[in-house]
């Protein structure tokens, strides 16, 4: 093998392994992860309902379609929390088990190290988000007739790639505020998600959130999976949801890697790669 | 060409204070010393006295403020990579993900330096073998085993990455003295079989007195002396390596490093 395949391999063992490190985890809490579960359907339960609350009160909308558009908001927003949560947890965790020294200090490139912690953050993710959108789907009679749930998929897939971008951006918080930095992760889930439309129509929103909107990847990725679940629009359909995304990624992500490693160098500039912080 | 060497070391850490008051201490001032290939090297220290610093420093895990380290030619802030490859350590705790077994600790910090499914299936329970791990264990979770056996682990995993240089951080601090004697013959052990260069800073002086070639103590981030055992002993007239340390910082190893102390050290930012 040439040096440099040597390196490639290197690098795809150190993802693997950090893939791997995961399931373990997943694995080893396992009545944790079904007791989050049970209280992620509890709290998007309390939104979706919130339509079945509102005709009840004497309000007049389509039931179907707005409890369709909040079960949407509140997997994305829960999808979201799983992305960011994995992806701080890159620095989190290692910090209150006090491996990070020791993963800091291994010879696996940072980037190659987020891409795995992220790639696992995607396939969980994405699992769990399925499972959530038909287990809350089941407690309300919903037209779905006309959803196009490949086409949902793809763009949620894309739509990934921007939300691993920010969400690298949000795991440098831990590493330059061991005491505060994982709240601030939340902070950044609930910004992007609040002038994005998550609940409601972006045009709802006053001008400067409006303008604030279009660089959300969020904002066309509930476009785009309402479009194709209320409308069965398909994924050429959904194009102009698509195109955003993907130049948001292709930004978003160097983006990320630029901002965690410059946070890197402060840790290690001001000795806060540690387990104490 | 050495292990390592270093010169002029200086790092320094902001403390107390905010802002305008914030002071800087300095945690390591002007550290100079060289280690040659497969040498043992002790550095003796108080809590506080700039040793896990110095560890830090050699590992790529903070930056320096002033001077250079190089391990085996490489410069640890431009060859960071480069040095990573080569280095492994043990510190003072174990530091493994708690709720996972032994063999899972160590796959998941083999993958970080390239080794394979195959490759970890062979020598992972060779190396627990080694340590005298027991077999009945190697799926209990990390939590439910001694701090002695988790230290054997963390030298198992030290070992497993093939290190060249191996810096131990205090890997015996706290553990029963029969612990203590195991994890120090397994170091022994490591040497003789892998030719490994060892850094080994501990405030334990007789394990610094079995372990190493050469002694150095350090004090208020100070290298003040790095000499073998005999020439320590005769220079300063004493018995033991207790009144050599005693003589040379006036403290016993034992007292607790007061921040007063820095005083002098201190730099206003």
């Amino acid at each position: 093998m040439t040096r440099a395949t040597l390196a490639v391999r290197h690098e795809l063992i150190g993802l693997f392994g950090v893939v791997e490190r995961n399931a373990y985890l997943v694995k080893r809490y396992a009545v944790w992860e079904l007791t989050w579960f049970v209280w992620t359907v509890a709290n998007t339960l309390t939104i979706v309902f919130i339509a079945k609350g509102v005709e009840a009160a004497g309000g007049s909308l389509d039931v179907k379609q707005t409890t369709t558009v909040l079960l949407i908001g509140a997997v994305i927003w829960s999808y979201l929390g799983i992305l960011f949560e994995i992806l701080t947890q890159t620095v989190g965790w290692e910090r209150w088990e006090g491996t990070i020294e020791y993963t800091f200090m291994a010879p696996l490139s940072r980037v190659v190290h987020l891409l795995g912690m992220g790639l696992f953050a995607v396939v969980y993710g994405l699992i769990r988000t399925v499972l959530l959108f038909f287990v809350v789907a089941s407690f309300f009679t919903l037209d779905l007739s006309k959803a196009d749930f490949w086409a949902a998929f793809v763009v949620l897939v894309i739509a990934s790639i921007s939300f691993l971008g920010v969400g690298v951006m949000t795991a440098v918080f831990p590493l330059i505020s061991p005491e505060k930095g994982t709240q601030l992760g939340f902070i950044a889930q609930g910004m992007l998600l609040v002038v994005s439309g998550v609940y409601y129509s972006v045009s709802v929103l006053p001008d400067w959130m409006q303008v604030l909107a279009k660089f959300s990847p969020a904002t066309y990725a509930l476009r785009g999976i309402r479009h194709a679940i209320l409308d069965g629009a398909s994924v050429s359909d959904l194009w102009g949801d698509i195109w955003p995304l993907l130049v948001i990624g292709v930004v978003a992500i160097p983006l990320g890697f630029a901002i965690f490693h410059r946070g890197e160098i402060y840790a290690k500039r001001h000795g806060l790669l540690k387990r104490s912080g | 060409m050495s292990a390592v060497e270093v010169h002029n070391l200086r790092k320094e850490f902001g403390r107390g204070g905010v802002w305008r008051n914030r002071k800087r201490a300095l945690a390591l001032n002007g550290v100079g010393f060289e280690v040659a290939r497969g040498e043992c090297v002790s550095i003796l220290g108080r809590n506080g006295s700039g040793k896990s610093t110095l560890v830090r420093a050699l590992s790529t895990l903070i930056l320096p403020d002033g001077g250079d380290v190089r391990i085996f030619g490489y410069d640890v802030v431009k060859d960071a990579a480069a040095v990573r490859r080569v280095v492994n350590r043990v510190s003072v705790e174990a530091s493994f993900f708690k709720k996972m077994s032994p063999v899972e600790n160590l796959s998941y910090a083999a993958r970080f330096y390239g080794l394979g499914l195959r490759e970890t299936r062979e020598r992972i329970p060779e190396i627990l073998d080694r340590v005298g791990f027991p077999q009945s264990r190697r799926d209990s979770r990390m939590e439910t085993l001694s701090r002695g056996t988790q230290q054997k682990v963390a030298l198992a995993r030290a070992l497993l990455t093939s290190p060249v240089l191996l810096l131990l951080d205090e890997p015996t601090t706290g553990l029963d003295p029969r612990s203590k004697l195991e994890v120090q013959a397994f170091i022994e052990q490591i040497r003789e079989a892998h030719d490994t260069t060892i850094l080994l800073c501990t405030h334990d002086m007789r394990e610094a007195e079995i372990l190493s070639e050469r002694i150095g103590i350090l004090e208020q981030g100070r290298l003040l002396q790095l000499a073998p055992v005999d020439e320590l002993l005769s220079h300063y007239g004493a018995d033991t390596v207790e009144e050599v340390f005693l003589a040379a910082t006036g403290h016993t190893v034992e007292d607790d490093w007061d921040e007063t102390e820095t005083e002098g050290l201190e730099v206003k930012s």
